[in-house]
C-alpha cells in the first residue's frame, strides 16, 4: 500500500510539476509566510481577456432577457405585468456586467487561467456526456465502468493494475447499493 | 412548562431508530468529507439530495444537518495534521494547530478542538432553543413588503460576504433570480421563458440546478486542481488535552462560542466568518499576542468553537424566517421544499415536531461527533491515505445515478451534467455558484411578495419605507450595497486583512 502510495505520489508530482513548486523548501510556519506560499501555489488569476469575455456573455444574456421581458409585458408598478420582475433583474446584470467591464479591465485576481490541466475537467465532462449517452442503450454497468478507468488511469494518474482493480470493485458496489439493495430502475445490462 | 412541551416531544422524535440512524449517518459523512479535501458540505450535500426523497421531512432534514455541523469537526483534523484546512473554516485553526502538531501536541490540538467544537455547538443549540421561537413570533408579523427587504437583504448580504469580486457575485445572484422566474407566473398564469417547451412550464427544478453546480461542477473543478500529496500524517498520541491545556483554552472556548452564535445568525455569515472574528478576538485580548502563531492553544479552541457555534445558529434564519444565511442552508431549505414544508415563522407552531426534531438532533449528532473525534481520531486519520484519483469517480457516479433515481429521467441526469460545466465555468471565470443557488431558492418568493407588496402599496415603492420594520431593513440593505465602495476606498491606502484574504481564497476553492 504504501509503495503504491509512494509511486502515485511521484506521477502525480512528474504531471504537475510545472505547476506547483516542489514543497521541499524548508517549511513556513507563521501566518504571514503561509499566507505567502498559498498565494504563489494559487492558480494565476483568469486575467483581463477572459473577464471582458465572461461580462459580455452576462451582457449580452441580460439584454436578450429584457427583450424577452418587454414581450411579456411590462405593466405599470402599481399593477405589474409577468415580464416586470424578470426585466428589472435583467437591467441589474445588465449594469452589473457593464460595470465589471470596467472595474475589471485590468484583470483583478478572481477566476483562474485555463491552463494544460484543464483538459482534464474538459476529459471528464465528455464521459460524463457519454454516459448520459450510453447508459439508456448499454445500462449503466459498462459506460460507470469506463468512466472509473479513465478517471483513475488518466485523469487520476493511478496505474493500470489498480485502477482496473478499484474500477471493477465500485461498479461492483454500486450495483449491488443501486439495484439488488435499493431496487431502483436505473438502465442496466444484467 | 408549556414552552418546553414541545421541545421535550422533539426528542421523541430524535430517540426513534431511524432518525437516530440517520442522524448518525449525516455526521459520519460530514467527519469524512471535512476531513478529506476537496468536496465542501455544500456540494455534499447538493449531491446526497436525491438520497432524502424517499424518506420522512424530519429525517432528511436531521442528515443533511449532521453533514454541515459535522464537516466542521473534519475540517480541523487536515488543519491540524497536514496543514491543509478541509474547510474554509478551518483555515485559522493552521496558524497554530499546524506548529503545535510539529511540537508533538497534535493529539492536543485536536482534542481541545473536538471539545471546544462540542462546546460551541451546545451552547448555540441552547441559544437556539430560546431565541427561535422569539424571532419566529416577532417575524409572525411580518407582511409582504417585510419580506421582499428581508430576501433582498439576505441575497446580497451573501452575495457580498462571498468570496471573490462582489460584482460577479451579484451577477450570480441575478441570473438565480433570472432563472427562477422560468415557468408559469403566479400572478398571471402567463407562461415565460419556456419557448413552448412543456417541461419547463412547471419552472427549473431546484435539485439539478444544485446537484450540478455544486456537486458536479466542484468535482470537474478539482479534476485540474491536483490536490498536494498528503504527506505521512504527524503521529496522534494522547488526544485527551491535559488539565493544563483545559484551563488554558477555557476562556477562548466560551468568547468563541458566543461570537460564533452571533456571528452564524446574520444571513451571509457563518462558520468562515465566525473562526477569523474568534482569532482576532483572542489574538487582541491574550496577554502575550506574540504567542499566536507559534501553537497557542487559544488559536485553535477559539476559532473552533466558533465555527461550529456559527454553524449550529445559522439554522436560526432558516428556520424561522425561511431565509436561508448562506448556500448550504440554501440548499436545506430547497431540500424542505422538495418536502413539501415551506419554512418561516408557522414552522415551529404548524410542525413542532420537524422544528424541535431537528434542533435536539443537534445534541445527539454533538456528542457522536465528540465520541468520533477523540477515541475514534484514529480511524479518520487513516482516511487520510485514500487517494483523490480513487474518490473522484466514486462521487461523479453516486451523482449521475443518485440524479437519475429523482425520477427516473435521463434529461434529469443530463440537466445536471449541464449544470455541472456551467458551474464549472463559473468558478474558472470567478462567479460564485453560491450567490445563484440561494437566489434561485428565494427567487419566487421574493418576487411574489414584492407584487404583493407593491399591490398593497399601489405601486409606491416609498411605501416601502413608511413600515418601520421594511424601511429599517431597506436602509441596512442600501448601506450593504454601498458599503464596499467606501471600503475599497479606504483599503486602497490600507492593506487588507491578512486572514480574511486567505480565507477569501479557499473559500473560493471549495465554496
Amino acid at each position: 500500500m504504501d509503495a503504491k502510495h509512494a509511486r502515485h505520489d511521484s506521477t502525480e508530482k512528474s504531471l504537475t510539476s510545472e505547476l506547483t513548486p516542489e514543497p521541499q523548501e524548508p517549511e513556513a510556519l507563521t501566518p504571514e509566510e503561509l499566507a505567502a506560499q498559498w498565494e504563489a501555489e494559487a492558480a494565476e488569476p483568469a486575467g483581463p481577456i477572459a473577464n471582458l469575455l465572461s461580462s459580455l456573455v452576462v451582457l449580452g444574456l441580460s439584454i436578450a432577457g429584457m427583450a424577452l421581458s418587454v414581450g411579456l409585458g411590462l405593466g405599470t408598478p402599481a399593477a405589474p405585468a409577468a415580464g416586470m420582475w424578470p426585466f428589472v433583474i435583467s437591467l441589474i446584470a445588465a449594469v452589473m456586467a457593464v460595470a465589471q467591464i470596467i472595474v475589471g479591465r485590468a484583470g483583478g485576481r478572481d477566476g483562474e487561467k485555463f491552463s494544460a490541466l484543464s483538459w482534464y475537467a474538459v476529459i471528464g465532462f465528455a464521459t460524463l456526456i457519454l454516459m448520459v449517452v450510453l447508459m439508456p442503450i448499454i445500462g449503466f454497468e459498462i459506460p460507470s465502468l469506463l468512466l472509473c478507468f479513465v478517471w483513475m488511469r488518466w485523469l487520476g494518474g493511478e496505474r493500470w493494475r489498480s485502477a482496473t482493480i478499484y474500477s471493477i470493485l465500485i461498479v461492483a458496489a454500486f450495483y449491488a447499493i443501486f439495484i439488488a439493495a435499493l431496487g431502483t430502475t436505473i438502465p442496466r445490462l444484467f | 412548562m408549556e414552552f418546553f412541551g414541545p421541545v421535550l416531544d422533539g426528542f421523541n422524535v430524535v430517540l426513534d431508530p431511524t432518525n437516530l440512524l440517520y442522524c448518525l449517518l449525516g455526521v459520519v459523512v460530514g467527519m469524512l468529507i471535512g476531513v478529506l479535501p476537496g468536496l465542501g458540505p455544500a456540494a455534499t450535500i447538493a449531491i446526497l439530495l436525491p438520497m432524502t426523497y424517499g424518506v420522512e421531512p424530519v429525517t432528511a432534514i436531521i442528515m443533511l444537518a449532521g453533514i454541515f455541523y459535522g464537516a466542521q469537526y473534519g475540517g480541523t483534523i487536515t488543519s491540524v495534521l497536514l496543514r491543509l484546512p478541509g474547510e474554509a473554516s478551518s483555515v485559522v485553526t493552521v496558524f497554530d494547530g499546524y506548529v503545535m502538531a510539529k511540537q508533538g501536541r497534535a493529539g492536543a490540538a485536536l482534542g481541545i478542538a473536538a471539545i471546544g467544537s462540542f462546546f460551541g455547538a451546545t451552547i448555540s443549540i441552547i441559544g437556539l432553543t430560546f431565541l427561535a421561537p422569539l424571532v419566529a413570533s416577532f417575524a409572525l408579523d411580518f407582511g409582504p413588503p417585510e419580506y421582499t427587504a428581508l430576501a433582498m437583504l439576505g441575497i446580497l448580504l451573501v452575495a457580498t460576504i462571498s468570496g471573490g469580486t462582489k460584482i460577479k457575485a451579484i451577477i450570480a445572484a441575478a441570473v438565480g433570480l433570472f432563472l427562477a422566474t422560468i415557468g408559469r407566473d403566479g400572478f398571471t398564469g402567463a407562461e415565460r421563458f419556456t419557448f413552448g417547451n412543456l417541461s419547463l412550464a412547471d419552472g427549473i427544478d431546484f435539485v439539478p440546478i444544485a446537484m450540478g453546480l455544486f456537486g458536479l461542477g466542484e468535482i470537474l473543478y478539482n479534476l485540474e486542481e491536483r490536490h498536494r500529496a498528503a504527506n505521512a500524517p504527524v503521529k496522534v498520541s494522547k488526544v485527551w488535552p491535559q488539565r493544563k491545556d483545559i484551563k488554558e483554552a477555557s476562556g477562548a472556548i466560551g468568547r468563541g462560542s458566543v461570537l460564533g452564535f452571533f456571528l452564524g445568525i446574520l444571513p451571509g455569515g457563518g462558520a468562515t466568518i465566525a473562526s477569523l472574528a474568534s482569532y482576532a478576538m483572542e489574538k487582541k485580548t491574550a496577554k502575550d499576542p506574540s504567542r499566536f502563531g507559534k501553537g497557542a492553544i487559544e488559536g485553535v479552541a477559539g476559532p473552533e468553537s466558533a465555527n461550529n457555534a456559527a454553524a449550529t445558529s445559522s439554522f436560526i434564519p432558516l428556520l424561522t424566517l425561511g431565509i436561508p444565511a448562506n448556500a448550504t442552508m440554501a440548499i436545506i431549505f430547497g431540500a424542505l421544499l422538495i418536502q413539501g414544508i415551506t419554512p418561516g415563522p408557522q414552522l415551529i407552531n404548524d410542525n413542532p415536531q420537524l422544528f424541535w426534531g431537528v434542533v435536539n438532533s443537534m445534541y445527539i449528532g454533538n456528542i457522536l461527533l465528540l465520541i468520533m473525534s477523540i477515541p475514534l481520531i484514529g480511524v479518520f486519520v487513516k482516511i487520510l491515505r485514500v487517494r483523490a484519483a480513487i474518490l473522484a469517480p466514486i462521487t461523479a457516479l453516486i451523482t449521475m445515478l443518485g440524479a437519475y433515481t429523482i425520477r427516473n429521467s435521463m434529461f434529469d441526469v443530463l440537466l445536471v451534467v449541464l449544470f455541472g460545466a456551467i458551474g464549472y465555468l463559473m468558478k474558472k471565470f470567478g462567479f460564485e455558484p453560491g450567490p445563484l443557488v440561494l437566489a434561485f431558492v428565494l427567487g419566487s418568493l421574493l418576487e411574489s411578495n414584492l407584487r404583493r407588496s407593491l399591490l398593497v402599496l399601489e405601486g409606491d415603492p416609498t411605501g416601502f419605507f413608511t413600515r418601520p420594520i421594511s424601511a429599517t431593513l431597506l436602509v441596512l440593505f442600501i448601506f450593504v450595497a454601498v458599503w464596499p465602495v467606501i471600503k475599497s476606498g479606504i483599503e486602497k491606502r490600507k492593506a487588507g486583512s491578512l486572514a480574511s484574504t486567505i480565507a477569501s481564497e479557499k473559500e473560493k476553492e471549495n465554496a
